[in-house]
């Protein structure tokens, strides 16, 4: 019982995470119909941030999310100039089949480009704290983990201000929902569809840093973020920021259950099927409208 | 001029020896029926799948585990392309519901759940034991890729002149347009999800037979779905010479950039695979086209 409860809150702890690195991908899809398949590339960029600023410097991870982010803001909105303006002219259709084709072949360059810098190693990073954990009767909470939990909660809760409370922010949801009746009003769309490109990468990059918090990073952990990624964004419903996050602690509880159940190797699989099942009772995602 | 190339590429083996202008000639026809394969589905029917290295990869384990477990290579081949195709119905019925980003993730999240059983499974390397080391020869794995080639080729050929290719095209271009002039969507894509995977299947078959020794997991690889994509765009999606044209070219470069570095012709495929799709959607076939109609629009004004 103590070891389905410890499985569990591991669980919840890394599904925090799953929910963060979800939504940006669900916030570009929503605003521009464009399908970032190399979403969990910019994860892992953001990773590195943490682990370099940390290997020169021993910035705490917790602190380079505050370079992580920006950084990766910066770099999503000049992947967006290039690669991705040119598709707003399209039908949505076009635009998603395209976006996925740019995305498939940005994610090979980025992972390599990442085995040519930095290898093809894992690396980590090792604060003072790393191995600390808080008990609570029979269980352990590790606390870097749970520190990065909480702020995840917290980055979420800020979007999700941002997103309802400021004129920026409905500019982006009306552009969610009509990108015509949008231009109508006079917003300029163009700077929104941008905006939301560097705001979904940089919520790629705060999610990254603070994986690295409690996992290793490698060029090669992109395409399982993504993955990863998509199974809670169509747990959670599309342009759902609460349902994401609660998407993501089930995708992380019911990892790490199965993880325990049929074994480690089996863990990544559980989540894939899940998601097909989704897929199939429900073609277009959970909570689609 | 198909027959013609056809017949002097079938006389190579005869006229050479060397290992490399085989194995290359090798690697062009099994990349070139790789591609076509996914062209079926993805050029003449539209659906852009990511998983189609599910396929490849069933094709080539199955046929190796019963070829090297004895089985004549006849036998092993068909039995690995008829396993593919049941998997391609198995799968291919759930997944063809789902509509566009929805069914190539789901078809990317297929492949990524094959390629890690297989390497929960099987994690032992599957290497040609030393009896068949010693009587291995190019020229039949040159023979096969060959003949696979042509056959997806001639495949796509006669597709894009029959009614069910018109039916295919009409779902490209409008799922319900083509429903409501009376194509039965389901049943055209899942017939053309299974052709393409037979296809793939054979070829991987085919590579199994080819490769020294491989980590099961290796040929569920996603590498092997961008390759495929690649090339096909290289050469044009949808068209009938595109692939083979793609795969040619692919392999050059790639010998090419091999000398230098391995990483590095990754990155610059993934690069210009992406300028491909922005700049260049119509492929080789395309840019070829209109340098020829320019060309003879200027010999016109000037005879």
């Amino acid at each position: 019982m103590t070891i389905l409860l410890q499985n569990a809150v591991f669980g919840l702890l890394i599904g925090g995470l799953y929910g963060l690195g979800a939504v940006g991908l669900s916030l570009v899809f929503g605003v521009l119909a464009v399908l970032n398949v190399a979403h969990g590339e910019l994860i892992m960029l953001g990773g590195y941030v943490s682990v370099w600023l940390f290997t020169l410097w021993r910035v705490d991870p917790f602190v380079s999310v505050l370079a992580a982010g920006p950084l990766l803001f910066l770099g999503g909105a000049a992947l967006f100039r290039l690669l991705f303006t040119r598709l707003a002219s399209y039908s949505e259709e076009v635009r998603i089949k395209n976006s996925i084709l740019i995305g498939f072949g940005l994610a090979l360059v980025l992972q390599t480009l990442a085995i040519l810098a930095w290898g093809a190693d894992e690396r980590a990073v090792t604060p003072s704290y790393a191995g600390r954990v808080a008990a609570i009767g029979n269980v352990v909470v590790p606390l870097s983990r749970l520190g990065a939990m909480a702020l995840a909660f917290l980055v979420l809760g800020g979007l999700h201000l941002f997103l309802t409370r400021t004129r920026a922010g409905t500019a982006l949801r009306a552009t969610a929902d009509d990108d015509q009746a949008a231009t109508l009003v006079g917003i300029p769309i163009g700077r929104i569809y941008l905006t939301a490109f560097a705001l979904g990468s940089a919520l790629a990059g705060v999610a990254g840093a603070l994986v690295s918090v409690s996992d290793a990073i490698s060029p090669a952990i992109g395409l399982g973020w993504t993955l990863k990624a998509l199974i809670v964004i169509v747990l959670g419903g599309m342009g759902n920021i609460f349902g994401t996050f609660v998407a993501g602690l089930f995708l992380g509880v019911a990892e790490s259950m199965s993880g325990f159940l049929l074994g480690n190797a089996y863990r990544e699989v559980v989540g894939l099927v899940m998601f097909l099942i989704v897929l199939s009772v429900r073609p277009r995602g959970l909570f689609s409208r | 001029m198909g027959a013609f190339v056809v017949g002097a590429l079938t006389m190579l083996p005869l006229v050479t020896s060397s290992r490399s202008v085989l194995t290359w000639g090798f690697l062009v026809f099994l990349y070139a029926a790789l591609a076509q394969s996914w062209n079926l589905l993805g050029g003449l029917a539209g659906q852009v799948s990511l998983g189609h290295a599910a396929f490849f990869g069933l094709g080539a384990f199955v046929t190796r585990v019963l070829w090297l477990g004895g089985q004549s290579l006849a036998t092993a081949l068909a039995a690995g392309t008829a396993v593919v195709i049941a998997a391609g119905i198995l799968i291919g019925a759930p997944t063809l519901r789902l509509r566009g980003p929805y069914f190539a993730i789901g078809t990317l999240a297929v492949a990524e759940i094959l390629r890690i059983t297989t390497g929960n499974l099987f994690p032992e390397v599957s290497t040609l034991p030393a009896r068949s080391l010693a009587g291995y020869a190019l020229a039949p794995r040159y023979y096969l890729a060959l003949g696979a080639a042509v056959v997806s080729t001639l495949v796509v050929w006669a597709l894009a002149r029959s009614r069910f290719g018109y039916g295919l095209a009409a779902v490209r271009e409008d799922e319900d347009v083509a429903e409501a002039i009376g194509v039965h969507v389901f049943r055209h894509k899942l017939a053309v999800f299974v052709l393409s995977s037979a296809l793939a299947g054979a070829t991987g078959g085919i590579f199994g037979y080819y490769h020294l020794s491989f980590y099961p997991q290796f040929v569920f690889s996603p590498l092997w779905t961008f390759d495929a994509l690649l090339i096909t765009f290289l050469g044009g999606a949808g068209t009938m010479w595109g692939p083979p044209l793609g795969a040619a070219f692919y392999l050059l470069f790639r010998e090419a950039l091999a000398l230098r570095l391995v990483e590095i012709h990754l990155l610059i495929f993934g690069a210009l695979f992406v300028l491909v799709v922005l700049a260049f959607p119509g492929g080789l076939i395309e840019a070829w086209r209109m340098f020829a109609s320019r060309w003879i629009a200027v010999r016109e004004r000037g005879g």
